[in-house]
């Protein structure tokens, strides 16, 4: 752990998250628990219509979760905002690192946590929206 | 801004004294024990005089005391060296679920090699029940493994009734061995009687950087007549149990360590942290809902605050009181880096989600009123934040 655990960028994140928070009338919500550490996520997304596509117009996130877990959620809810379905799960574990910095190998569940939250609100509204 | 330092369980910085013995080791006597010279003999000496201070804490012979590179080397050598010296073939292990990993992954290792091992529950409130131990003996059972003090929730053991009753099972009974009694006293040895006739015990743990020493050194207790077998092997120091050139300085540190710890000022200074503690525990189950304590209030070390909070994890909390100056803990430092729930917790009854959410608070000789202030200032506006972002509501 000769890397400081929690990086700048990071703990700027986790204390300040941006994207904190329920949406009200969300059309989408993933929650999902972590298997390792047992610690749960809710992420909300907002969907609209954009030149005839669907994307994602707002995405916020609640988590019991470690500060890295925190940070990362944050981070995904405003990489995917404006992105369709598609793009918004190709945001993968480099475009994270690549913005927050580093993350111990021990915490790389914790963005799992994040990205399977992300799939199931979108799974979640898909199926809201075939009815 | 001042820190706050509240993680005594993990380490404790040196005693000034300790390391004003200590540096006259590492500069002008560094000489290496094993030489006959001069320089050589007087490390020797003092080598011998620390080992009459632990011997004097412990109420046994000096001859008893093996100085080890560790407190984890000691677990490790009472436990495989005990084994590797007992003629059963498939000997039996009594420890607890709620001991150190350095007692705990050393059973485990021996249970793949194919010995028995029982891993004792616990109460809820975090002790061990003799009742239970009683019925897991059996003639095969060589080594129990019983740790003093807890160091996650700071629960103390009834090491010296476990020791009376290992006596009595001795006495009644076919065995195949005598049974050996092994105690790990690293967080114990700060508060609680250490004397190993009144305990009753054959091996005991000690740590010189949880009491104010030096790291990288410890001790192991070997009541005379034990059979034991080293786990390193070498030149033979240690009476042969642990080869390697003496970390002199080290050694010299926990000797001067030992000394301050039996200060009669200390008794005092205890009362001081006890009282502290009981101040901690008992505001922030106040001022925080949705907290509980962790352990037994009673059965419990007079520096140990452990309490789990709803909605709100761990290392989250750990990590933003840092920010604000206050440095604490989750469960033992010595496995931050694992995620799993506390195997402590869980083995008191915890759930998993309860059992990630705990904070421990460990108090120290240096230790203040402000210190407990600013625990009671930040500690509720944190726990407030993570469960804004848990969307907890008590
Ligand atoms: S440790 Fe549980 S989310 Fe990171």
């Amino acid at each position: 752990m000769e890397q400081p655990y929690y990086t700048k960028k990071i703990l700027e994140r986790f204390i300040h998250p941006r994207n904190l928070g329920k949406i009200k009338d969300a059309d989408g919500i993933g929650d999902t628990q972590n298997l390792r550490c047992g610690d749960l996520m809710n992420l909300y997304i907002k969907v609209a219509k954009q030149d005839g596509r669907e994307i994602i117009k707002d995405a916020k996130f609640e988590t019991i979760g470690c500060g890295h877990a925190i940070a990362i959620s944050d981070m995904i809810c405003d990489l995917v905002k404006g992105k369709t379905f598609e793009e918004a799960q190709k945001v993968g574990f480099e475009t994270i690192v690549k913005e927050i910095g580093p993350i111990p190998p021990v915490k790389m569940h914790c963005a799992k946590l994040a990205q399977a939250a992300l799939k199931a609100a979108i799974d979640d509204y898909l199926k809201k929206s075939k009815k | 801004m001042p820190k706050t330092y509240l993680d005594y369980a993990a380490t404790t910085p040196c005693d000034p004294k300790v390391t004003r013995a200590m540096s006259v080791f590492l500069k002008k006597d560094f000489g290496n024990p094993s030489s006959i010279h001069n320089f050589g003999q007087k490390a020797s000496m003092a080598i011998g005089g620390a080992r009459q201070s632990v011997a004097e804490f412990l109420g046994c012979e000096s001859e008893e005391i093996v100085f080890t590179g560790s407190a984890t080397e000691a677990d490790n050598l009472a436990i495989f060296g005990t084994v590797k010296a007992s003629k059963i073939t498939k000997p039996h292990i009594i420890t607890s679920q709620i001991e150190h990993p350095a007692v705990l992954e050393s059973c485990r290792e021996l249970e793949k090699q194919g010995a028995e091992i029982t891993y004792l529950p616990v109460n809820k409130d975090g002790v061990v029940e003799i009742a239970e131990l009683k019925k897991a003996l059996r003639p095969n059972t060589l080594l129990v493994s019983i740790i003093y003090a807890n160091n996650e929730v700071g629960t103390i053991q009834p090491i010296a009734e476990i020791g009376e009753l290992i006596g009595h099972a001795m006495s009644s009974g076919h065995r195949m061995s005598k049974i050996y009694f092994h105690t790990d006293a690293v967080q114990a040895a700060n508060f609680l009687d250490c004397d190993v006739k009144k305990l009753g015990v054959d091996l005991l743990t000690l740590s010189a950087h949880k009491i104010y020493g030096p790291k990288g050194i410890g001790a192991l207790y070997v009541k005379k007549g034990t059979p034991i077998a080293p786990v390193i092997y070498g030149g033979g120091h240690e009476r042969g149990l642990r080869s390697g050139t003496e970390n002199v300085a080290g050694i010299v540190g926990l000797g001067q360590a030992i000394k301050e710890i039996q200060n009669p000022k200390l008794k005092i200074q205890n009362i001081k942290i006890r009282q502290f503690r009981d101040k901690l525990i008992k505001t922030i189950l106040k001022i925080i809902p949705g907290s509980r304590l962790n352990g037994s209030l009673t059965q419990r070390l007079a520096n140990n605050v452990n309490i789990s909070f709803d909605g709100a994890e761990g290392e989250a909390i750990i990590v933003m009181l840092d920010q604000k100056g206050i440095a604490a803990s989750t469960g033992s430092a010595c496995s931050s880096g694992s995620l799993e729930p506390s195997h402590v917790l869980l083995a008191m009854g915890l759930s998993e989600e309860q059992a990630h959410g705990s904070l421990r608070l460990t108090l120290g000789k240096l230790t203040t009123q402000q210190d407990i202030e600013k625990v009671f200032k930040v500690l509720p506006t944190v726990i407030q934040r993570l469960r804004k972002i848990s969307g907890y509501h008590s």
